[in-house]
């Protein structure tokens, strides 16, 4: 596993957080595993990442890669008795594995929020919109509940719902598939959280209504400075919001840079493969979309060595040797494009030449 | 709300006029004289004509229903020569073989049953519950465990095996009680209460099982959804997230199943008023079952659908005040 060391050891003293917390948000070999009757699931699998407020981190990859849970993890939402998480995370310099749950609870929803994937389900269907929103408020604030109130009338207003007011007294059900993400994003900006987590907020959207909703959170990121965790497996989203890019396979990190660094130079097999397989309306049909050979492993038995090493089409041109090791996030060299942002990072066994020939060759004309 | 309430109570006249026709049929359709059935066991000829004349038995079966029918809105009078026996309304016929209004009979034994079912209720409600949301909130705990013992022991023990056996244990054998009868509320609430206790007790043990099994689990499925994990998402406590936003979707279920469970249970508790001999619907029901006093069986089966109607109307309009999804239709 990982040798970071396990929460609340003596290595986790406050001098040494301290130093290396210098971002806003830093997950340092972050590792959650259930275990369950088949056996372990390591969903994530030694994740690290750094974010700064006003910018925002795209994580990308599959379906059941550990991007919602790597993100309930932050928010200390994994739990139960058979699930482990280890590693470190620091948000805004206060260590979170370890911690006592409620301190990690009075942070919830207040320095840090987060918008789900399907607004419908995610908010109760018994209460009204402007009484969840009031609770969210009243949960941070000591406040009354007219002021609580004002303030989620306040949030709708904000957000683009129209008559907030009156609004504010309607059922989830009452309001459309945008209108209601746009509740759940009110809801998560209630407190002004310095971290939003946004898990896939748009997949359950109409294409027109997306868009709507992605510039609604730049606006309001430009606006309360947040730093954004954008979780999505839409490159098209991520290319358009995040100033940088994960991308995750089977918990682990394949890459990890800028987004300029990672659009113009992707390093990854893996990435090549989402990369080509976007839908793109501005060229001709294409025979088949490409796609990735194979599916996602199951997460109790991920190969050893590199992870995508059954799919990816390169693999024979890797040395053998290295079959069964996992390949290091090894920086890159920098192509220069900006010096903001982490260090453009591949987990990838092919050499940097191979790679950039291959991309060159094989990948960029089907861009 | 109007159009829908009349609509529901419409429905539920209707349905209560097809329980009556079949009902009423059935003697028709029954083998054997009914003239003779009505008239009581071993009758004089002289008797079986009187109550022919009586019931207006030679008229067209349409007839005699339209009377009855008639009977519960008007009131009607059976004629028999100069022998006049009014019957006022809600007249739900009229027992010669006892010499005994039906509706006064039901109404007499009435508050034996409501007393039963509502205590009972009480009871199963509280406990049922309550052992259902600690099980489904911390399913796989000893408390859960602990619970679903005894739920398992509630759903398997027939009612009249618990009502029986504690029966012999609490009165006969220990004698903590007297032996069980029945005495009003406003007479004494305390011998009430002391009268009632193992009926309600042998009662809510066995439905306090099926709720609880039944609470457990609509409180798994609640704390597995989405709006759970955004409460918690929100910082709020464990225990309002339970609390509040498990309990208010986790409960909604069970409303509909206690309003029609108390309806069933209005129209007799028939084995437990047996066991301990109080005088309620189900133990008239039985009673007149036994001896073939067919206009009680008519009265008390009317009765204990009407009940069930009522329950059902009330469940409904209750359930669109609890979800503010459901729309009055």
């Amino acid at each position: 596993m990982s040798g970071s060391p396990e929460p609340g050891s003596p290595e986790a003293g406050s001098a040494e957080s301290n130093s290396e917390a210098d971002a806003f948000l830093h997950v340092d070999g972050l590792h959650v595993c259930f275990d369950t009757d088949d056996g372990v699931v390591r969903a994530v699998d030694g994740l690290s990442l750094r974010l700064d407020r006003g910018r925002t981190l795209g994580v990308v990859g599959e379906s059941g890669s550990g991007k919602t849970v790597m993100s309930l993890a932050i928010l200390g939402l994994v739990g139960g008795r058979r699930t482990s998480t280890s590693g470190r995370i620091w948000l805004d310099g206060e260590e979170l594995v370890g911690a006592k749950p409620d301190r990690v609870r009075r942070l919830r929803g207040g320095r840090m929020a987060m918008i789900f994937q399907d607004p419908l389900s995610s908010l109760h269907p018994y209460f009204t919109v402007g009484s969840q929103l009031a609770e969210a408020y009243r949960a941070h604030h000591d406040a009354g509940r007219r002021e609580a109130w004002d303030r989620s009338v306040e949030m709708l207003d904000r957000v683009g719902i129209r008559q907030p007011r009156e609004r504010a007294r309607d059922y989830p059900h009452q309001f459309s598939g945008g209108m209601r993400q746009r509740v759940m994003i009110a809801m998560a900006l209630i407190n002004d959280p310095a971290l939003l987590i946004a898990d896939e907020p748009t997949t359950a959207l109409d294409v027109t209504v997306q868009a709507e909703i992605l510039d609604l959170m730049r606006d309001l990121q430009r606006e309360f400075g947040s730093a954004i965790l954008l979780i999505t497996h839409d490159l098209g989203v991520v290319a358009e919001v995040a100033d940088d890019v994960l991308v995750m396979y089977a918990g682990q990190a394949m890459e990890y840079g800028s987004a300029g660094d990672v659009f113009s130079q992707p390093q990854h097999p893996y990435t090549w493969g989402l990369l080509t397989s976007v839908t793109r309306l501005d060229r001709a049909r294409r025979a088949r979309l490409p796609s990735i050979p194979g599916t996602p492993p199951s997460l109790i038995s991920v190969p050893a060595g590199c992870p995508f090493r059954p799919r990816c089409p390169y693999e024979p041109r890797s040395r053998p040797a290295s079959s069964s090791v996992r390949p290091e996030l090894g920086i890159v060299a920098r192509a220069g494009v900006g010096m903001e942002g982490p260090e453009h990072r591949v987990a990838c066994h092919l050499d940097a030449d191979e790679r950039r020939r291959l991309f060159g060759d094989e990948v960029a004309p089907l861009l | 709300m109007k159009g829908f309430l009349v609509r529901r109570l419409l429905g539920g006249l209707i349905v209560l006029w097809v329980v009556s026709a079949i009902t009423f049929a059935i003697f028709f359709m029954a083998p054997g004289d009914p003239a003779v059935a009505y008239a009581g066991r071993a009758p004089s000829a002289a008797a079986i004509k009187a109550t022919e004349e009586r019931l207006g038995l030679k008229e067209p079966i349409p007839v005699q229903y339209w009377r009855f029918v008639s009977g519960i809105f008007v009131g009607r009078d059976y004629v028999s020569g100069a022998n006049v026996t009014h019957c006022p309304a809600p007249c739900l016929g009229y027992s010669f073989k006892t010499n005994e209004n039906v509706s006064e009979l039901i109404g007499d034994r009435l508050p034996v049953t409501i007393s039963i079912a509502l205590g009972a209720a009480v009871l199963w409600l509280v406990a049922g519950v309550a052992a259902g949301v600690v099980s489904g909130v911390w399913p796989g705990s000893v408390w859960d465990r602990l619970a679903m013992v005894f739920a398992l022991a509630g759903v398997s023990l027939p009612i009249y095996f618990t009502a029986l056996l504690s029966q012999q244990a609490v009165v006969y054998k220990w004698r903590w009680i007297p032996a069980i009868g029945y005495t009003g509320f406003r007479d004494n609430p305390l011998i009430w209460g002391r009268n009632l206790l193992l009926p309600w007790l042998c009662i809510a043990f066995l439905y306090a099982a099926l709720y609880a099994r039944i609470t457990r689990a609509s409180m798994i499925e609640t704390m597995g959804e989405d709006y759970i994990r955004t409460a918690r998402a929100k910082g709020l406590r464990e225990r309002r997230v339970v609390l509040k936003h498990g309990l208010r979707a986790g409960l909604t279920p069970i409303i509909t199943l206690a309003g029609l469970d108390l309806g069933g249970l209005l129209g007799g508790a028939v084995i437990i008023e047996y066991v301990f001999g109080l005088p309620g619907i189900g133990k008239l029901a039985v009673d007149a079952i036994g001896g073939q006093n067919l206009p009680v069986i008519l009265g008390v089966t009317l009765v204990a659908a009407a009940f069930i109607v009522v329950a059902n109307i009330l469940v409904d309009i209750l359930y669109v005040v609890v979800d503010p999804r459901v729309r009055l239709a």
